[in-house]
């Protein structure tokens, strides 16, 4: 067992921490309390090449893998929650599917601009009927010649509003229920693509999440990824890779969390010593450290996984688990630390504590990852 | 055009330094090594020039052991072309001056237009290195600069190098040696790409040997390290106004010296 990061992975990691660290972090707080979603720096992330990582070269990615991304990730998502996101869905739930399933001419033209960071990809599958059951897609594709005429409704899409492409799931058959999902890639500004609503959140409030509306949208044949019917297949493979990614950031909250309490417990004094002389406070801290640790090992590991082409359902599923319910019970004690301080908008860990509880949300709720793990555990899903 | 930047990979400024078991040397023992920052300034000018000209090569060279390598690929990932690695162990001792004489052999060898360097290396902040090259090598040097421009020929640059109050402005013919101060450029983070890319080029490794030149004994040998004493802890002076400050006017006068 190796757990050493490769030369090229470590100076990845370092360079997104120290962009982290000097960029974001400073617009951080503002962009959070103004719900901005925050153009230049998302810019500047494409121009580093943060934004189609484990993409091909040719494609317009940086050639790197899967554990180089999510060392990456873990450090913006340790600066900032809602960067994290918009990096997260445009590398895993849009780059990874159009790499994935596209043709050279589908890559071409909707996975090279937002692999180099020139647009950003949406991945639209949630519908107000259908989160966890997203068999029960009600969005709806009628084929008419050359085209495809979608109508319905898609749900807290991240990046829906900022999105040059948006990868719609909607049914093409009924009659054969989740085997008659298909995947379109929807170009904004096609005629019928509204974006009528973006959501106020608790928590990373800087990433756009919009609903979508379709009307009449004709979207043409040679959108689609992949067969007709293969749309579910997508779905399922994408957030495989998509959990790894959430877990990522569920990791960088927290460890961005602990990092501000260590130094906090080092500073503010009570009875007379530092806090962090107090035992109780050591066991907070000890505990935060070892369930991080334990979170990004389980992360590295499916990424690791995943990057030799091996089976990492379960392991996605365990790592997006472990590393959502950490990043929460951590940033909570995180702002139990700090105590009133904790409680107020002045100290960052507030802003972390809500932007953790996305992570136990997003992507397959906590519950959902328990029933792939149960299944896996129960039956073999691999 | 083509470019060299002399480089030294130093402990990262977060370092919390402490003195080895030889008192001659610091304990490395999880130290995390950067380029310094000075010359990362000077790699960062170099790409600058070449892209603004549309053309040359752009060479790091450093001395040291085997880990400067690291150094290297940093400086190859923010788009170095490539890179020489003085890599002996006739050199574990240098001290400045056996340092400029062996850059100077690489620099002779590799007959840049221009040689770039930090004003000085953050870790002991000697700031002798560049100004031994250029003598070594006849070139004209102007230190701590701010600002260059090379005219389109290549035959000579301006630069403005930093001086109490103002800047002072030379020309310098070429080739020269330059060295680059804080604010003469914000350096760029490597990019994913440049990242990746950094181990296909080429870092050569040149020994003592191959530069035709018998190391010679350094002149300056260190006797020894002393950490810094720990600061004493501040006082708050009790009492009412009148008191306090008859206090600290005893204190400054008797204790500190400072009036």
């Amino acid at each position: 067992m190796k757990l050493d990061a490769t030369e090229e992975q470590q100076m990845i990691q370092a360079m997104a921490r120290e962009f982290a660290e000097t960029a974001i972090r400073p617009v951080a707080a503002e962009i959070d309390r103004e719900g901005r979603f925050p153009h230049e720096t998302v810019k500047r992330m494409g121009e580093l090449g943060l934004m189609g990582v484990a993409i091909p070269e040719p494609w317009g990615g940086s050639g790197a893998d899967t554990v180089a991304y999510v060392l990456a990730l873990e450090e913006i998502a340790k600066a900032c929650g809602s960067h994290a996101a918009i990096m997260s869905v445009n590398n895993s739930l849009y780059c990874d599917p159009v790499y994935k399933f596209g043709t050279d001419a589908q890559r071409e033209r909707f996975l090279r601009p937002a692999a180099a960071g020139h647009a950003l990809g949406g991945f639209a599958l949630s519908e107000p009927q259908a989160g966890s059951d997203a068999r029960n897609q009600q969005t709806l594709a009628v084929r008419d010649g050359g085209h495809y005429v979608l109508n319905g409704r898609k749900q807290f899409v991240t990046n829906g509003r900022e999105a040059a492409f948006v990868l719609v799931f909607c049914a093409t058959d009924r009659a054969k229920a989740h085997r008659g999902i298909t995947a379109l890639v929807v170009e904004k500004g096609t005629t019928g693509f509204l974006v009528p609503k973006t959501e106020d959140k608790l928590g990373i409030r800087a990433s756009d999440t919009a609903e979508l509306v379709f009307e009449d949208c004709r979207v043409p044949t040679a959108n689609r990824l992949g067969e007709e019917g293969m749309g579910f297949k997508i779905a399922l493979a994408t957030l495989d890779g998509g959990r790894v990614g959430i877990a990522a950031q569920a990791v960088g909250l927290a460890a961005g969390a602990f990092e501000r309490s260590v130094a906090y417990a080092r500073e503010r004094k009570s009875f007379g010593v530092a806090i962090g002389q107090h035992q109780m406070v050591q066991w907070m801290l000890a505990d935060m450290a070892t369930a991080i640790d334990g979170a990004r090992l389980l992360t590295l590991r499916a990424a690791g996984l995943k990057d030799k082409g091996r089976p990492y359902t379960t392991a996605a599923a365990m790592a997006k688990l472990f590393a959502a319910e950490t990043a929460m019970k951590v940033t909570t004690d995180a702002v139990q630390v700090h105590g009133g301080y904790g409680f107020i908008k002045d100290y960052e860990v507030e802003r972390y504590f809500r932007d953790a509880k996305i992570t136990q949300i997003y992507e397959g709720t906590s519950q959902i990852q328990k029933l792939v793990i149960a299944r896996a555990v129960l039956g073999g899903t691999e | 055009m083509k470019i060299l930047v002399a480089v030294k990979q130093v402990p990262d400024t977060a370092t919390q330094v402490k003195i080895s078991a030889d008192p001659r040397a610091i304990d490395t023992t999880g130290i995390t090594w950067i380029v310094s920052p000075y010359d990362e300034f000077a790699v960062e000018e170099a790409l600058r020039i070449k892209e603004k000209r549309g053309q040359g090569e752009v060479v790091a060279v450093s001395l040291g052991p085997e880990r400067v390598k690291e150094a290297l690929r940093s400086c190859l990932a923010m788009g170095c072309d490539r890179a020489i690695h003085l890599n002996d162990p006739a050199w574990n001792d240098a001290d400045t001056l056996v340092t400029s004489k062996a850059l100077a052999a690489v620099v002779k060898q590799e007959a840049p237009q221009l040689l770039l360097c930090g004003r000085q290396a953050i870790d002991d902040d000697m700031g002798a290195v560049a100004a031994q090259l250029a003598e070594l090598l006849g070139w004209p040097c102007a230190s701590w600069i701010m600002e260059e421009a090379i005219d389109g020929d290549g035959k000579t640059v301006r630069t403005a190098r930093q001086v109490e109050g103002g800047l002072e402005v030379f020309d310098l013919p070429l080739p020269a040696v330059l060295t680059a101060q804080k604010g003469l450029n914000e350096p760029r983070y490597p990019t994913l790409r440049g990242i990746m890319g950094a181990k296909k080029k080429e870092i050569r490794d040149v020994k003592a040997a191959d530069l035709g030149w018998a190391p010679e004994p350094p002149q300056l040998s260190v006797v020894t390290l002393e950490a810094l004493p720990p600061r004493p802890p501040g006082r708050i002076l009790q009492g009412d106004v009148p008191t306090a400050v008859k206090e600290l006017v005893r204190s400054l006068r008797e204790e500190a010296k400072a009036i």
